[in-house]
């Protein structure tokens, strides 16, 4: 355990938890937003999985980052619209959407990248962005400031995500339409418009999340995401529909995933103890899930369509 | 009733993806790619001998399926054999649906590429006495006479790369990266720590199971904590070490790889692989099929009989007298003259 507490393991896991913990964070944000304005999309990890795949294959064809995130982006505001057409259109059970999304989103990248890769392919993924002078604070610096653009951008999308959501207009018509959209609808707020905008920047974000983590990893490969696009949406609960709970859930996975890697690195544990502890995040995920859901409320219309002609 | 905009928007979608679907169906076909045309050329011949193969992970993971569906395409030069496959099945119960299908369709053989199939494995094969099953990593064949297990000494080239990185690491540490501490995975391992430690006794082997074949963003994690811990050379085994390999491409850290040759993964860092070929063992099953023997044995990949090899990456440039050496352990494994301990 001593090596464990020597100050350059303790920095290493701490960087390692916000790498982590990124693709939670942005992937979450944006569930959190659809899902304050009263839909669910399950299939965030589908969406997060095309985002991975067109990043990838983008860099890979281009060699250029930005052009990579900006269509993994483009591909999650395709997959809004898609997901908008068959929920607030269509009105579809929006559970049984998402999967159906997700499913989507593993088999069509999978199909994509069998024909059109092949054999994983390593690519030169995103560099470190050092913050100028903040990066270079002993210790301190290595865990915050040395990290990928997107890490950054994850993390400065909190604060945003708050002040739209809780200071402007569109936030105030966001939360109306996820409480009591009937209210909003005879207030003049058209409700299909504010949930067509959240899904929208839900998936996109969900996209990005899916293009950090490929662009991060320099490869893509079948089933990237593993999983991380299902324990997003859990983490919007974890945070009580909150930017800044969302955050803390995304961080706290991160940084306990990022500690079970170290301990088993170093041999703190092994063995059967080493299944049962992989298990941690996803257990003290749970554990807190039960006490928010005593205390904090979910949106009120989640999940309910809303259909003007009542 | 009358009709909203959303109904009929509805209806015409719901036609249109049902237009389209057959339309689909109708040109596409069976878009496996690992379907293989008969090699025969006497048409008055038998038919050709049916096998599919059902695994968890794409057949060009440059690991575990891959190492198997290039063996079975070693073997399709040779036999008059089609292949069908059903890859990237890494839910059990899909894999299994897919194990059953399969024999349901009437192929004669029906491989069960992953350890984890065996639980479905030991219910679908006694349904269908006529087919044979061949099931890996495994040294059971569950008592039936239609399943062959098959299994690799891991271990083998395992211990070959643990002597080099024990000669090549400067800093005296050494990390791997495990997926599920079972099967030829935890043996690769196991046999990597002995030849290390055999090489040289003061080396430490870090060894994270990141308890997942497939999460590819933990495997770059856990390559980053070795190195964090003062690793300065790398191994690791199953699909997800893509994930790992990136990290030691990135990083400049020698890289020993096991399953298939992963030297395009990291031309400059990969030192050696350990490759399996199955078809050492696909053709005396295939064999004793034709004979009439559909399972009751289990088949093992060694050195001995071939079924491994150690591929050097001449790109690395290993120094010469660690490749003497090595390729003597290798030698010596093969003659039994030494011997991994596990």
């Amino acid at each position: 355990m001593s090596d464990f507490f020597t100050l350059s393991v303790i920095v290493a896991t701490l960087a390692s938890g916000i790498r982590l913990a990124t693709p939670f964070l942005l992937a979450s944000l944006g569930e959190m937003i659809g899902q304050r304005s009263g839909v669910l999309n399950l299939g965030v990890e589908g969406v997060m999985l095309i985002g991975a795949f067109v990043a990838y294959f983008t860099l890979l064809r281009t060699g250029s980052t930005l052009l990579a995130v900006l269509l993994a982006v483009t591909a999650g505001v395709v997959m809004g619209l898609l997901y908008s057409l068959i929920t607030l259109y269509m009105n579809a059970v929006q559970g049984i959407s998402g999967i159906g999304i997700y499913l989507f989103g593993l088999g069509f990248t999978d199909l994509l990248f069998q024909k059109q890769v092949g054999t994983p392919i390593p690519v030169k993924g995103l560099d470190e962005l050092h913050i100028p002078l903040l990066a270079d604070i002993p210790h301190v610096g290595e865990i915050f400031f040395q990290h990928s653009i997107l890490v950054y951008i994850a993390f400065l999308l909190v604060p945003v995500a708050w002040f739209v959501i809780e200071r402007t207009t569109f936030g105030l018509n966001l939360r109306a339409v996820g409480e009591t959209p009937e209210a909003a609808d005879t207030l003049g707020v058209s409700v299909n418009r504010i949930r067509l905008f959240t899904i929208l920047i839900g998936n996109s974000l969900a996209a990005l999340a899916g293009a950090a983590l490929a662009l991060e990893l320099g490869i893509f490969q079948q089933n990237l995401t593993s999983g991380r696009g299902f324990i997003a949406i859990a983490l919007v609960y974890f945070g009580a529909w909150r930017p800044l709970g969302v955050m803390s859930g995304a961080l706290l996975f991160g940084v306990v995933s990022a500690t079970v890697n170290q301990w088993k690195t170093i041999g703190i544990i092994e063995g059967a103890a080493s299944s049962l502890t992989s298990m941690a995040p996803a257990l003290l995920t749970i554990v807190v899930l039960v006490f928010v859901s005593r205390r904090i409320d979910a949106p009120s219309a989640l999940t309910k369509p809303f259909d003007r002609s009542g | 009733m009358k009709r909203t905009p959303g109904r009929r928007l509805r209806r015409s979608l719901l036609a249109l993806i049902g237009a389209s679907s057959l339309v689909l169906a109708a040109c596409g076909g069976d878009d496996a790619p690992a379907s293989q045309e008969p090699a025969a050329t006497d048409s008055a011949a038998a038919d050709p001998v049916r096998i599919a193969m059902v695994a968890p992970s794409a057949i060009n993971d440059l690991a575990f399926t891959q190492s198997m569906y290039d063996s079975l395409q070693r073997v399709a030069k040779n036999r008059d054999i089609t292949i069908d496959v059903s890859d990237g099945l890494f839910i059990v119960e899909d894999a299994g649906a897919a194990i059953r299908g399969y024999a349901e369709d009437g192929y004669d053989v029906v491989i069960a590429h992953g350890t984890q199939f065996g639980g479905p494995l030991s219910e679908i094969a006694p349904d269908f006495p006529g087919v044979s099953f061949l099931w890996g990593t495994s040294t059971d064949f569950q008592g039936l006479d239609n399943i062959y297990a098959y299994s690799v000494r891991s271990d083998e080239g395992g211990y070959v790369n643990g002597t080099i990185a024990a000669q090549i690491t400067e800093s005296g540490v050494i990390g791997v990266v495990g997926p599920v501490e079972a099967g030829d995975a935890k043996l690769y391992v196991d046999g990597f720590v002995a030849g290390a430690t055999a090489q040289d006794p003061s080396v430490t082997v870090n060894v994270n199971y990141i308890e997942s074949f497939s999460d590819v963003a933990l495997a770059a994690e856990a390559a980053t904590s070795h190195l964090a811990s003062g690793a300065d050379v790398l191994t690791g085994t199953a699909q997800m070490v893509v994930g790992a390999t990136g990290v030691a491409q990135a990083e400049g850290i020698p890289w020993f790889g096991t399953q298939s040759n992963q030297t395009p993964l990291g031309a400059d860092i990969v030192v050696a692989s350990q490759v399996y070929h199955w078809e050492v063992i696909l053709e005396t099953i295939l064999d004793q099929i034709a004979g009439g023997k559909l399972g009751g044995e289990v088949f093992e990949l060694t050195l001995a009989n071939g079924g491994l090899e150690i591929e050097f990456n001449d790109a690395f440039g290993l120094d010469a007298d660690i490749l003497a050496a090595a390729e003597q352990t290798v030698a010596d494994l093969t003659s039994g003259a030494a011997s991994t301990g596990l």
